[in-house]
């Protein structure tokens, strides 16, 4: 941990040199740009991606794409936490709707890919 | 624990590369399966860690909602037939669509978090995508599972209806911004969810597949929403593949039928039952030469090369497993035998190679439009079975034509053509179509199903 907090303390005190004014929270955050070079660059490697993938697995293609944006549970985990010492609040319970909602999709949309490329594989020889 | 929670990000990276391979690996049918492990475990790490970074989770209520929902996830995979799978994708894409919207609910009210300026924005943005994604999924699942009425809601009011929802949206949405009122939020979900509905009833049952694949994209983009919010990469990174992938195949799907993208959210075009075009078709009536199965399997047992085109008409038979079996006598007495599938065959990408894989035709037997449409030329009898406006030559001769500029498969080049259809209606987009009425084509009348199995015990002797 100790390591993570120099980095942190590090960052605040550059970055309070620049702008003082700041509270502290924001500035240890990942800065906007930062993310946001990582979502245009992701774009990039799934168009190459995805045009390389072959017609005929286009509906396994969206079966899984389809379990991949549930990654969304990691969202849905964060919610499902007991706020000031309370276990069920409006955000636990919405949490907690959405894993379940989620979990739905990640385990339904691997196990129904797997049984379509099955039917490919076994034609395969 | 600490040991994992220290290097968070590094297993992150992990699971966002594994992501990235589960998708390159769906360039092949043996890549494909490797790369779904890839997908699992990458997703199981993600999750792993995100219980072990989580500030005081609730892992009870957490375990419970996981378990409950890998029960009714895997059982459904198990047992919903292929035929359903576009409207089981649909569905799927709601989920995820609500999900984000209970996040970004389940965030606003979290008293331990503080949103600054630009998270309020992600957070407007996760949600109200996820609304849309939500109602328009349902929507479309309504439509493709026949639920719904397959016909566009229709109206002079349909588009202000549209706008001023929109408008209403990001209007409390701007005052979530600047406030942070909760109920503001409420009502601009509430919104989302509306629009999300008066956006998809106006498009007809026969664009489902554009619609279908572009749900598919908007399921990223809410992923990704989130994932901004939470300044998390992997979320970011799977969000963007999805909503590029979904991009890719409405754009796909959209060339394949001759539309753009905007002429499909937009409405017009085909409408699936203009009533003007079906009309004019009937107007007249022309020659045509019919047969019986038993002719029809004579000439095929007799060709040195068949090529199967299916369509949808097939799926809806239940005639796929026949068929194969009469490819598969044909094949014994030394006919070449293959498949021509136009990319839109099915109800959504795709869907026509996964019916014949369940089906168990070989791959290598099964070719996409651009492969095979060289060969009808040398091609002796086209099987066209189920399908019509894939092979109307409309689409290239007739510049009147709604369907003209449409890639079609060029079975009017081949030497003979029989058709399987159950009458002289016209198809989908209420045409008629000169391929039945060549000389030489054979029009065998009677459902599908019956049809290909009267035809394998014509090949038989």
């Amino acid at each position: 941990m100790s390591t993570t907090a120099n980095v942190a303390h590090a960052a605040t005190e550059t970055a309070s040199a620049v702008a003082t004014s700041l509270p502290v929270e924001q500035l240890v955050q990942t800065p906007f740009v930062a993310t946001f070079t990582i979502f245009v660059l992701a774009i990039f490697i799934g168009y190459h991606v995805v045009w390389s993938v072959t017609p005929a697995l286009h509906t396994p293609l969206m079966a899984v794409t389809n379990a991949l944006s549930s990654i969304i549970i990691v969202g849905a985990v964060l919610q499902t936490v007991d706020i000031g010492g309370q276990t069920i609040t409006l955000t636990s319970v919405l949490g907690a709707v959405a894993v379940f909602l989620a979990s739905v999709n990640i385990f339904g949309g691997f196990a129904v890919t797997s049984r379509m490329l099955e039917m490919f594989k076994k034609k395969k020889k | 624990m600490n040991l994992i929670a220290q290097h968070a990000d590094w297993i992150y990276l992990v699971a966002a590369v594994l992501f990235i391979l589960t998708l390159k690996g769906l360039s092949s049918p043996t890549g494909a399966i490797a790369g779904n492990r890839y997908g699992m475990v990458g997703m199981a790490l993600a999750v792993l860690v995100t219980l072990v970074i989580a500030p005081s989770p609730n892992f009870a209520l957490i375990g419970l909602a996981m378990l409950a929902g890998a029960v009714i996830g895997v059982y459904r995979a198990k047992t919903v037939p292929m035929t359903q799978m576009p409207e089981t994708v649909a569905l799927m894409h709601s989920l995820v669509g609500l999900a984000a919207v209970l996040i970004a609910l389940a965030a606003v009210h979290n008293g331990d978090q503080q949103h600054s300026t630009v998270q309020r924005i992600e957070l407007f943005i996760g949600c109200f995508i996820g609304g849309i994604t939500f109602t328009a999924s349902v929507v479309a699942w309504g439509k493709l599972s026949a639920k719904l009425a397959a016909k566009p809601l229709k109206g002079g009011w349909v588009k202000p209806m549209q706008i001023a929802l929109a408008l209403g949206m990001f209007g409390f949405g701007a005052h979530y911004f600047v406030t942070e009122s909760l109920s503001s939020f409420w009502i601009m979900t509430g919104l989302s969810i509306v629009l999300g509905y008066f956006l998809i009833a106006p498009i007809g049952g026969g664009d489902m597949p554009v619609v279908v694949s572009m749900l598919n994209s908007y399921s990223g983009w809410a992923a990704a929403g989130i994932g901004f919010t939470l300044g998390n990469s992997v979320l970011i990174i799977a969000g963007s593949l999805v909503g590029s992938s979904g991009a890719i195949l409405s754009y796909i799907m959209c060339k394949a039928m001759n539309r753009s993208l905007l002429n499909v959210i937009f409405g017009g075009g085909m409408g699936g039952d203009d009533a003007a075009a079906g009309a004019a078709g009937e107007a007249v009536q022309r020659p045509y030469k019919s047969g019986s199965a038993d002719d029809a399997a004579f000439m095929m047992g007799n060709a040195d090369s068949v090529v199967i085109v299916p369509g949808y008409g097939l799926a809806v038979s239940r005639a796929q497993h026949a068929l194969q079996e009469f490819a598969n006598a044909l094949t014994a007495k030394g006919v070449t035998v293959r498949y021509a599938i136009h990319p839109v065959a099915g109800r959504m990408p795709g869907h026509m190679n996964v019916l014949l894989a369940e089906a168990e035709v070989p791959y290598e037997q099964v070719q996409e439009m651009e492969e095979i449409n060289s060969d009808f030329g040398n091609t002796d009898v086209v099987l066209v079975i189920g399908a019509n406006d894939v092979v109307n030559p409309a689409a290239q001769r007739d510049k009147q034509s709604p369907i003209y500029g449409m890639p079609i498969l060029e079975a009017h080049k081949a030497r003979t053509v029989i058709v399987v259809k159950r009458s002289m209606s016209a198809g989908y987009a209420g045409l008629d179509n000169d391929l039945f009425y060549m000389d030489k084509t054979m029009m065998v009348f009677g459902d599908a199903k019956k049809v290909v199995e009267d035809m394998i015990k014509g090949v038989g002797h």
